[in-house]
């Protein structure tokens, strides 16, 4: 590799960086970059990055070379020395790889960011919440480019937990309103078990192979090819992990719930987060991970079986939305479910242009989402009267007993969140509400207090205005209070 | 005759003591404010320079040519090592920034000298290596929070008797090893005195009783330091034997869980607070039993990462309680319009704590749960599971502080510039820390090693052989 396609390389995932570091930094100090600033920094960082790519692969193309790896070094090292000198030591390996995988998504991310940045710098022109925007957006940038072309799993985790704090934030980006808050926080508790999972799959990496690079893991053969370097069984662990970490990120059942509940953010974000990018991310990382599927026939069939119920959930759900945003979701999720299915299948180009060019229609169609009835309108006054209406053949042929089942099941999203809910969420909330209540009686023995019979003149809680005031908030339905102290300190 | 001759390591410890005394005598809010300052910022100049002495090796171990305790009594009681050195600035910094930020609306009459007594004590303590004096400075450092409990007219029980218990092990492991017990007999109640200080599981209802109680600084800096770390890193590692280490290890892992699942259910802020930070005490507890030096550098990493996390977020609540009073997490409060630095800063901060990338606990978190998956793979799940359930608990309150709804007030609730300067710091140690995080990291990896080598010693056993 030249210097050449070095510095290019350097500059696709520096941009970037400096982007983030130049709107974070300001709001930190409270210091705002205006509207105008902010749109130029973020025209000028993703076109950077873009035009740095674009150089890169035509350097590939002109020398033919199918991978370029950057290695930054060791992030972090530990040396084994002193006592317990065998040990193998620690580092954090940064390496950027770019090849036939990481260079599609990575165009495909920086050229989507670049036009939804500009679409939302207009879309949000004015909006009090202009800057927090574009810090998350930027946020995500840099999570995006990170994730794509990330050669170990540590840099891969890195940009993968930036995307996921950007869109939690971002889906609470209105956040005077409670729903997107609300929604914010299912989406994090998701994404936190996605994060968790990929986390121990980076560990177990590092216990396998001595690693986190994934050219030692996957045999380091350009993509496709490679050969994993792990047991069938230990493949099989490792991917299972990387499955739960991408059925998080990509809406996979059983956690396709949280998918329209990330439409309550703003739509630019919507359309690159949940229709483009972020929601294939897990495909992505599946089809990098290729290799253990070819390892472990078990872990393609289980990656098979989730992308095919993922799929006819997503079809059967978004046939029944009644808004926009969410019948786009759920198409979506029907096709990240095949692209998911395919994966499973060994095929790996077919995935692939399915991911992109699935994520450029419906980038496109939630960018027109708020315009639909518009649409509608010219296309019915061109064709001088109603859009015809007929139903699909097969809602036709169903028996009406099934179809109102199916409807059932539609509407009701599979009843994933309500089993989730009934199974995970109030379980736990019952379980440490019980044990927050034997502390408190605990405490109150030991100090002679009965809490339940003390004032709770306290409790005055300063109401924000408008809606909301009382409402308990999602996880915590409380109970019990605390004693009565003076103002404190 | 240099800057070194003059022994900071001492006046690091005396300066904090001198200045209670002083300004238990001052007659207004506002000097005693403005001397706690000033002291608390001397204390931290001297801290620092008795760090960059012994780092540079211009005054190791904190030696000086005029050691006033040497010259007085005739031996040195003050030492540095590769542990306590940047230690001593941490505790100095956090105590600095927590009088810094304080308002007039959060002081009493005792405030600040009590704050000044605990940081003397806590210095003391942390500027110690021989067993006997340590012991002793730990047994003083339950004083501050206790007189706080009195001078507000609080309920002293829960406290009195999980302190008393505290001092009445740790001077029962003292005097047991001193008399030449057995390590396994002499440990016991060591590891329960630290059990105690660190709010570990049974022993963990006096931290939210404290925190309901005390005033929230000087319960802050009680805990935060998580002084029980230092405890069983001096006391407890070098000469316990295996079995009573995985005993440390089965209950902290526990207590993780049990701090991260309750700081979920809470109700109030200050009750969130407290098992955020019986949870991360108990991962780095963790880290310990563990016994690996890549799991005790991850687990010493980790105890700097959640120290300054912690005390940022709790200055943050305790800036939101100067304001509101106490602070109630059953609804949304929409607080982020009013300030937005105190809204950023309590999201990094909780991020920071359970080490999002880019923040100081990043690193941490990977070498312990690296560390942890190499042991025990079940032990690396807890943990992980462990720093999810936090990393919901912290957002879930940050959205009902700072979201759902907007407060409306008459009255500028914006932050002040000395509570920002505080959240400036606490932001750019977290974040500087966590992207240039080598050298920190090689600091405590060098005194994972010394620690286990002094373990390897005096127990004569192969330190870690068995995990990695």
């Amino acid at each position: 590799m030249n210097h050449y396609t070095e510095s290019l390389a350097f500059l696709v995932v520096a941009a970037p960086a400096l982007l983030l570091g130049a709107l974070g930094v300001a709001s930190l100090l409270d210091r705002r970059w205006s509207e105008p600033e902010t749109s130029r920094l973020i025209r000028w960082a993703v076109a950077v990055a873009l035009i740095s790519a674009l150089g890169l692969v035509a350097g590939m193309l002109a020398t033919g070379e199918p991978r370029v790896v950057l290695d930054l070094g060791n992030w972090v090292e530990v040396h084994p020395h002193g006592a317990g000198a065998d040990h193998p030591g620690y580092h954090f390996q940064v390496k950027l790889v770019f090849d036939q995988l990481s260079i599609p998504f990575l165009l495909l991310s920086l050229v989507l960011c670049g036009t939804i940045g500009a679409f939302a710098t207009r879309y949000l022109h004015r909006e009090p919440g202009f800057n927090r925007f574009f810090v998350l957006y930027a946020s995500f940038v840099l999570g995006m480019v990170l994730t794509s072309v990330a050669g170990t799993i540590e840099t891969l985790f890195v940009g993968w937990e930036l995307v996921g704090m950007s869109s939690v934030f971002l889906v609470a980006f209105f956040q005077e309103r409670q729903a997107p808050v609300r929604n914010g926080l299912r989406v994090w508790v998701v994404y936190r078990v996605s994060d968790a999972a990929l986390l121990l799959a980076a560990v177990l990496m590092h216990r396998m192979i001595g690693a986190g690079d994934f050219d030692k893991l996957l045999g380091g053969g350009a993509w496709p090819g490679g050969t994993a370097s792990v047991s069938e069984s230990q493949a099989l662990l490792l991917g299972l992990l990387l499955l739960v970490a991408a059925a998080g990120k990509s809406a996979l059942v059983p956690f396709s719930g949280w998918l329209p509940r990330a439409m309550e953010g703003p739509t630019p974000s919507s359309a690159v987060f949940y229709g483009a990018l972020s929601v294939h991310l897990g495909a992505f990382l599946l089809l990098r991970a290729g290799p253990l599927l070819d390892a472990s026939p078990t872990l393609a069939v289980a990656v098979v079986v989730f992308g095919l119920l993922t799929a006819l959930l997503g079809f059967l759900t978004a046939s029944a939305q009644t808004d926009i945003k969410s019948a786009l979701s759920f198409a979506s999720l029907a096709q990240v479910g095949i692209i998911v299915a395919e994966i499973g299948l060994g095929w790996r180009y077919i995935p692939l242009v399915h991911l992109l060019g699935h994520a450029c229609l419906r980038t496109l169609q939630f960018i027109r989402a708020p315009t639909l009835l518009q649409d509608y309108r010219h296309l019915e006054n061109a064709i001088g009267g109603r859009l015809p209406r007929q139903p699909a053949l097969w809602v036709r042929i169903t028996p009406s007993r099934l179809r109102v089942l199916l409807y059932r099941l539609a509407i009701e999203r599979g009843y994933l969140d309500a089993l989730l809910a009934l199974l995970v969420e109030k379980p736990f909330v019952k379980l440490f509400t019980w044990l927050d209540r034997l502390d408190r009686r605990a405490t109150d023995s030991l100090a002679g207090e009965n809490r339940d019979e003390s004032p709770v003149a306290w409790d005055h809680v300063p109401p924000p205005s408008g809606n909301g005031t009382g409402h308990h908030a999602a996880l915590g339905h409380g109970h019990g209070n605390p004693p009565h102290t003076p103002n404190d300190e | 005759m240099n800057i070194y001759s003059v022994s900071w390591l001492e006046l690091t410890v005396l300066v904090p003591l001198a200045g209670a005394v002083a300004v238990a005598v001052c007659r207004t809010d506002a000097t005693r404010r403005r001397w706690g300052i000033a002291i608390t910022g001397a204390a931290l100049g001297c801290s620092l320079l008795a760090w960059i002495g012994h780092e540079t090796g211009a005054s190791p171990g904190g030696s000086a040519a005029w050691e006033l305790f040497t010259r007085a009594f005739g031996f040195r009681l003050f030492a540095l090592d590769g542990l306590s050195a940047p230690l001593l600035p941490l505790v100095a910094l956090l105590h600095f920034l927590t009088v810094l930020a304080t308002t007039g609306s959060n002081h009493t009459r005792w405030s600040v000298p009590l704050l000044l007594a605990g940081e003397a004590v806590q210095l003391a303590a942390l500027g110690v290596r021989d067993p006997w004096p340590l012991t002793l400075f730990l047994a003083l450092g339950v004083l501050p929070a206790y007189l706080d409990l009195r001078v507000r007219g609080m309920a002293t029980r829960v406290y009195a008797i999980h302190a008393g218990l505290f001092v009445a092990l740790l001077a029962a492991g003292a005097v047991l090893l001193g008399a030449g017990a057995s390590p396994a007999v002499g440990c016991v109640p060591l590891l329960l005195a630290v059990f105690v200080r660190s709010g570990t599981a049974p022993f963990h209802l006096w931290v939210p009783d404290l925190f309901e109680k005390a005033s929230f600084a000087v319960a802050l800096l009680f805990v935060t330091p998580i002084i029980g770390v230092y405890m069983a890193v001096r006391l407890v590692l070098p000469v316990c034997p295996e079995w009573i280490l995985q005993a440390l290890g089965f209950v902290s892992l526990l207590t993780a869980i049990l701090g991260a699942g309750l700081s979920i259910v809470q109700t109030d802020a200050r009750r969130f607070f407290a098992y955020q930070f019986i949870s991360h005490a108990a991962m780095v507890m963790v880290g310990l039993q563990l016994n690996t030096p890549i799991s005790l550098t991850g687990a010493l990493c980790l105890w700097f990462s959640v120290a300054l996390s912690l005390a940022g977020q709790g200055l943050v609540l305790r800036a939101l309680e100067s304001r509101f009073g106490r602070i109630t997490i059953t609804g949304f409060r929409g607080l982020y319009e009013h300030s937005p630095p105190l809204a950023i800063c309590f999201l990094l901060t909780g991020l920071g704590s359970v080490g999002f990338p880019g923040t100081l606990g990043f690193i941490a978190a990977e070498l312990l749960a690296g560390g942890a998956v190499g042991a025990n793979p079940l032990v690396g799940v807890v943990m992980i599971v462990a720093a999810a359930l936090n990393g919901i608990a912290v957002v879930r309150v940050y959205f009902l502080l700072f979201t759902g709804g907007r407060h409306q007030t008459s009255v500028p609730l914006g932050i002040t510039g000395r509570e920002r300067f505080a959240v400036l710091v606490l932001a750019a140690l977290i974040l500087g820390g966590g992207l240039y995080p080598q050298p920190g990291v090689e600091s405590r990896h060098h005194a994972a090693a010394v620690t286990l080598r002094d373990r390897q010693e005096r127990l004569g056993s192969p330190v870690g052989a068995k995990h990695e």
